[in-house]
């Protein structure tokens, strides 16, 4: 059966609590989520008080902050610090987004932090991603042509078509939608999930790809698909604002064009 | 020690090439049963404890014998497609998971034999 407590071992236990320093006016608690696996112990959630008028503006800053007065011991990937990377993914106050683009004054009281949900813990925020990029592997997520590559020119699209990939190509596969899914949660194993998804359809709908019927053919089946049951859990949470629960509607109509009603 | 590829699980099985239908079935059993379960409401509060032989009668009409068959029909239809969802969604272990599917089926089918079964024997006393 579907797992709906938490194993012993996930089971978290109240952390330490670093105050601020006595100059600070303007205060905020961050609390993150910390687990080691070196150490044997189960996660715990520490915390952490920030003086925000020594502090950048965006959640990422304080964690930032954090590791670099604080708690060198902090583990979070980041890189671009501007939403187009997707390294900085986590939960945030309940919500899966970018830590690099959540403001910290849009947040009411404590900042509460913790991996994306639903995926092996590498170390405190840091997730392990290998099932979910090797899905999108699965989808062979390039131009797939029959027809001969022009010899003096690329492959051209107009503009009406280019636009059928607006909403698509700003994927950057944070894995924010995927892991805010239930279906994915309790499927993942074989589920696709919606970031993986949208990405094959944005393959499907190119102009220049030549290979839809052997995606759909890929895509059709009762778990790769169609665990998604339009929970819209992955439109809500999209950081960039796409709609992945649409792109998956757009699949099935497909399925339901080719072999008809 | 994983010595498996990642790529390896996820391409797992492969696709089984089918899910369109039963998708497709939830959709429009879920339709037919708008009008359907609104008839039926409709007929039981108006003969809601009316004798037998007046109940006999409705249903000795084709068009209200046929209308209870598809109510019939497509609400077990509908309602083991659903349950098919939620088991796959939530049982993961193999062997109950196969007694649970081939269970709701057989419920399914029989409900079914058994609602038309009655329907035509009211209908044609």
């Amino acid at each position: 059966m579907a797992e709906l407590s938490l194993p012993e071992n996930s089971k978290i236990s109240k952390g330490q609590h670093y105050p601020a320093p006595e100059s600070a006016a303007r205060i905020k608690t961050v609390k993150v989520y910390r687990w080691d696996p070196d150490t044997g112990e189960n996660p715990r959630v520490d915390s952490f008080d920030i003086d925000l008028d020594n502090c950048g503006p965006m959640v990422l800053d304080a964690i930032i902050k954090i590791k670099n007065e604080i708690d060198q011991s902090l583990t979070f990937r980041r890189s671009c610090r501007e939403g187009i990377c997707g390294s900085c993914a986590m939960n945030i106050n309940g919500t899966n987004t970018l830590a690099c683009t959540s403001a910290i004054r849009d947040i009411s009281g404590d900042i509460k932090i913790y991996p994306l949900p639903h995926l092996s813990v590498v170390k405190d925020l840091v997730p392990d991603m290998a099932h979910f990029y090797a899905q999108y592997a699965s989808i062979k997520p390039w131009l797939r042509t029959q027809s001969p590559t022009p010899a003096d020119k690329e492959r051209l699209q107009s503009v009406a078509a280019r636009k059928h990939l607006d909403g698509l190509y700003e994927c950057i596969l944070c894995a924010c939608c995927s892991t805010s899914c239930p279906s994915y949660w309790w499927n993942g194993d074989r589920y696709l999930g919606p970031a993986v998804l949208l990405q094959a359809y944005r393959w499907i709908i190119d102009s220049r790809d030549e290979d839809a019927g052997t995606r759909l053919d890929e895509l059709e089946d009762p778990f790769k698909l169609y665990r998604c049951h339009t929970i819209m859990n992955c439109t809500n949470t999209c950081p960039k604002h796409l709609n992945p629960a649409k792109a998956i509607a757009e699949i099935k109509k497909l399925l339901l064009t080719r072999r008809g009603v | 020690m994983k010595m498996r590829h990642p790529l390896a699980h996820a391409r797992g099985l492969g696709s089984a090439k089918s899910g369109t239908s039963h998708w497709w079935g939830q959709r429009v059993t879920a339709l037919l049963l708008i009008p359907l379960v609104i008839w039926m409401l409709y007929v039981i509060i108006v003969y809601a404890g009316q004798p037998f032989q007046v109940i006999q009668t409705f249903f000795g009409h084709t068009i209200n014998s046929i209308l209870a068959i598809l109510l019939i029909l497509s609400m077990l239809r509908h309602a083991q497609l659903g349950m098919q969802v939620v088991i796959e969604d939530y049982v993961h272990s193999q062997p109950l998971e196969t007694i649970l599917q081939l269970l709701v089926k057989l419920f399914a089918f029989a409900g079914a034999v058994t609602g038309v079964l009655a329907v035509i024997r009211l209908a044609l006393q």
